[in-house]
């Protein structure tokens, strides 16, 4: 194997890690308002995020970074051509990691109520993003070669909003959700873990429609048989996750919703290789070769990926057995009060 | 157009993430100290107080975290052709940081903050330890890669695909550049760290709140400020010669010094016009600017105008002089601010002596600068250091001008500038505002000691929740 093609895959399992981690995230706090009504309910279910959100969110930063180091043309094509989406997820990731921490600093009703809706509506536009971003990458933008020999993005905005993009969004939005309702029902205790449980199902099969309709449609482009049986291998993981929740093992369930998340990344990079960005109107596109670094850098960048990310997954696998316990809305003290209402000494 | 938007945008992002980034590096260390000092004498004073600026300490924290991830996507979306020169060499420090320090700082931040109750004391304060180290990894790899683009080492290029290729990692993460940079940032990062500390523990001195805690806070506020200020001023002169041995043109326009001279003055202040033509008014202080470039009072300094010409001659004719009132300006302000921050801790640290409380009117007044004194010295050394390696993006490589991204149409970056900047504005505000909440709240009133239950069953109340 290549070093390009194994650098492929380790960017593959950068974005599995962080789709994943922060695919409950995002679901998590779409549904902030649905499954929680009070405030100590609302103050519970960010609880159940506090402590991992900003370790789930490096992997994003990883997988550009190493993206930078591994694919310099991929990263500068991929980020000054969808120009303004990542700048709307940029903008939406900022206003959810401050409202998390901020919005419980004061128990004004109005203070609390905004950053709510705020984080509702930033957890779900990146959410709706990030799919529109990877089905049009598995089908191709349009590139442009220049005199240098470059090749740059060159279509616009709404070239991006095409009914497949748009379709992969709605699957990443939808399975998000679900992701995180699961992740819900087995982090928190009481009215939290039913509603997020009754959520499941109704979430869960919206998102198979989805989904099975993106896999098909997917696979269709590509051409490629394996990722037929791929797709098959996801969605009946997707089924496992939703009947495991019907019997209340969450912890079967979020393995297998988790497992669905991962298998699907796994596909769509499955789908793309050996390309990085496919071109839309001909054969002049990026590939693991014409976009790779030199092979020195990507040797140093293989030990220290070697060396670290095993000890990153011990560390942060520690994280969630040290949190383990599920948060319940009764243990939430003075929930009306904010943490800076109180004068103290 | 292009150029300008991309440029006000990078300049306006960057320096406001930096001006979390040096209050979390130092305040973390210290209030990582402050628990030291509690688990090892369990005086509740120092629980206080660790828990106090521990509050400060995340709610800056948020914003640098924030900001941070603009950063790591800026170099793609506005500056693609400079990311396709440097990736296969600039990419890898990035990434790096990622690996090695990011996922440190958050994760291990995240179980110090909800780990209250959860972890074994011990453990519990091992984790702040941990994430402070975090930051000083993530600083290193990023001055690292900064200091690649004012002063490239370790690369060929390659004319085929017109690109930068890195040939050795070891020179790129340890030369000289990199070193001072990290030996100036990290001291200046303490720098701010302190003032932030003992601007915070003056106000409530003041107020007679929490007298027992405010009180060793304002020693270690200002005892720190004075030991960074002492290194930061020695690896100051250090960085001085490298610049001018490196970059000398960025020598020149610190000190407006168009014309070679050996024996050169360093202007304290000059009034007049400093694009050419001759002061009107200067104060001077003899050699001292041979001194701090080359270390000897009579040593050559080379003027703007001989670079400009050597330059032309040797990378095609252009302008090569950055922009001298910025530079002269911001290299004075930055050792002006912070050595007037240094001289209020040295006379409040003189005040507190034989247990004397500095609680005078004047004294409020001076006190209430120290948090703002540092960030303006920082900013101000980032403003100097980025200006005046300009025209280059990376010194001697690739032009600023040569590294926006072709494709980005004005509008696009335009749009991304404003909003960026509306979104930081309004941030602030919260941010500030918050700040200053907190530190009205003051300290929690702990007087006994927590139960030292770990784990504990899923129905007992949360020490911490958000
Ligand atoms: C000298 C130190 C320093 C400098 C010059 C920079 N940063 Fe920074 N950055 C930090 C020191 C730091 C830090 C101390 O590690 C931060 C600040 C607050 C924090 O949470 O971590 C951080 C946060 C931070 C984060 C968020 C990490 C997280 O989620 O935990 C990212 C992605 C970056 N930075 C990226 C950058 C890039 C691409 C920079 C270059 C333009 C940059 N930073 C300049
Ligand atoms: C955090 C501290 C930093 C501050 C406050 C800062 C500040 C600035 C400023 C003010 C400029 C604008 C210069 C001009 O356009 O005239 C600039 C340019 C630039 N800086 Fe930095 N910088 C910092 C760190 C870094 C680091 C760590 C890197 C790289 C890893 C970097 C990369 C660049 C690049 C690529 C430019 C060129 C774009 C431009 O000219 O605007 N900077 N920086
Ligand atoms: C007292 C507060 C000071 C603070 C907070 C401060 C901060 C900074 C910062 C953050 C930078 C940019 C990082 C870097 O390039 O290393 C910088 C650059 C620099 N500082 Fe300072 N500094 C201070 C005092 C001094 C003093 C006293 C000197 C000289 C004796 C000095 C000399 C320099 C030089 C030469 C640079 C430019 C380095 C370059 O462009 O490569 N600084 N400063």
């Amino acid at each position: 194997m290549t070093l390009q093609t194994l650098w492929f895959i380790l960017i593959a399992v950068l974005w599995i890690g962080y789709f994943v981690l922060e695919g409950f995230d995002f679901g998590v706090g779409i549904l902030l308002r649905t499954v929680a009504k009070t405030q100590a309910e609302r103050r519970a279910v960010l609880t159940t995020l506090g402590p991992v959100w900003d370790g789930n969110e490096v992997w994003l930063l990883v997988a550009g970074g190493a993206t930078f180091a591994a694919f310099p043309e991929w990263y500068a094509t991929l980020f000054s051509g969808f120009y303004l989406p990542l700048f709307l997820i940029l903008v939406a990731l900022i206003i959810r990691g401050v409202g998390f921490e901020y919005r419980s600093k004061y128990g004004r009703e109005s203070w609390r109520s905004r950053w709510d809706t705020a984080i509702v509506i930033s957890s779900a536009l990146p959410a709706l993003l990030w799919g529109v971003a990877f089905a049009n990458i598995v089908r191709g933008v349009p590139l442009l070669r220049d005199s240098h020999g470059v090749i740059h993005y060159d279509g616009g905005f709404f070239n991006l909003l095409n009914p497949f993009g748009l379709l992969g969004g709605l699957v990443t939005l939808s399975l998000f959700t679900t992701h995180g309702a699961i992740f819900l029902a087995l982090k928190t205790d009481g009215v939290i873990r039913e509603r997020a449980n009754a959520l499941v199902t109704k979430l869960g099969l919206a998102a198979a429609v989805f989904a099975v309709a993106f896999l098909v449609w997917a696979s269709s482009l590509v051409n490629k048989p394996l990722v037929w049986v791929l797709s098959a291998v996801t969605a009946v993981c997707w089924l496992a996750a939703l009947g495991m929740n019907l019997k209340t093992r969450e912890g079967w369930a979020f393995i297998f919703s988790s497992l669905t998340l991962a298998l699907a990344v796994t596909t769509l990079f499955f789908a793309l290789y050996p390309n990085v960005m496919p071109n839309l109107n001909g054969p002049d596109g990026l590939t693991i070769t014409n976009a790779s670094s030199t092979h020195y850098t990507l040797t140093i960048m293989t030990w220290v990926a070697v060396v670290m990310t095993p000890l990153v997954l011990i560390y942060q696998g520690w994280t969630y057995w040290v949190f383990r316990k599920r948060v319940s809305a009764t243990q939430i003290m003075d929930a009306e009060k904010g943490v800076l209402d109180t004068v103290n000494l | 157009m292009n150029l300008d938007l991309a440029r006000w945008q990078f300049a306006i992002t960057t320096v406001y993430h930096f001006i979390f980034v040096p209050i979390t590096i130092g305040t973390g260390f210290l209030v990582a100290g402050m628990q030291t000092a509690w688990y090892r004498t369990d005086n509740l004073k120092y629980l206080r107080a660790t828990k106090f600026f521990g509050k400060l300490f995340l709610i800056n924290f948020a914003m640098g975290v924030v900001t941070g991830i603009v950063q790591e996507f800026q170099f793609g979306m506005n500056w693609s052709s400079y990311s396709r020169f440097v990736g296969d060499i600039f990419g890898a420090p990035l990434a790096m940081e990622g690996l090695l320090a990011f996922f440190l700082e958050s994760t291990f931040l995240g179980i110090w903050i909800f780990g209250w109750d959860r972890l074994p004391k011990k453990l519990h304060l091992a984790s702040i330890w941990i994430a402070a180290t975090g930051t000083l990894l993530s600083a290193y790899f990023i001055l690292a890669a900064n200091a690649w683009m004012q002063h490239p080492v370790g690369y060929k290029m390659n004319p085929t695909l017109g690109r930068a290729e890195l040939t050795d990692i070891v020179r790129v993460l340890t030369q000289n550049t990199a070193v001072a940079a990290f030996a100036h940032t990290i001291p200046a990062a303490f720098f701010t760290a302190g003032g932030f500390v003992a601007g915070v523990a003056a106000w409530l001195l003041i107020r007679k709140r929490d007298v027992e805690m405010a009180r060793p806070a304002l020693k270690l506020g200002v005892i720190t400020v004075i030991i960074a200020f002492i290194a930061v001023f020695f690896t100051g002169d250090w960085t001085s010669r490298i610049m001018t041995e490196q970059q000398p043109m960025k020598m020149a326009a610190a000190e407006a010094l168009y014309d070679t001279t050996d024996n050169a003055p360093f202007s304290l202040l000059t009034i007049g016009t400093l694009d050419g033509s001759r002061p009107v008014y200067q104060i001077d202080l003899p050699s001292v600017l041979s001194l701090l470039s080359t270390g000897d009072a009579n040593g050559v300094v080379k003027g703007v105008a001989n670079l400009q010409a050597e330059y032309s001659a040797k990378y095609g004719t252009d302008n090569y002089i950055p922009n001298i009132p910025l530079a002269y300006w911001s290299f004075r302000l930055m050792i002006g601010f912070g050595g007037l921050a240094f001289l209020f801790a040295l006379l409040t640290l003189w005040r507190m002596r034989k247990g004397g409380l500095p609680t005078s009117k004047w004294f409020g007044r001076a006190m209430l600068t120290m948090p703002f004194l540092p960030l303006l010295a920082n900013s101000l050394g980032w403003i100097f250091t980025e200006t005046a390696r300009q025209p280059w993006a990376v010194f001697g490589l690739i032009k600023t001008a040569d590294g926006v991204s072709p494709t980005v149409s004005a509008g696009s970056v335009a749009t991304t500038m404003i909003g960026f900047t509306v979104l930081y504005g309004v941030l602030a505000v919260i941010e500030f505002g918050l700040m200053f909440r907190a530190i009205k709240v003051g300290p929690e009133a702990i007087t006994s000691s927590p139960d030292n239950e770990v784990g504990g069953d899923s129905s007992r109340p949360l020490v911490m929740s958000y």
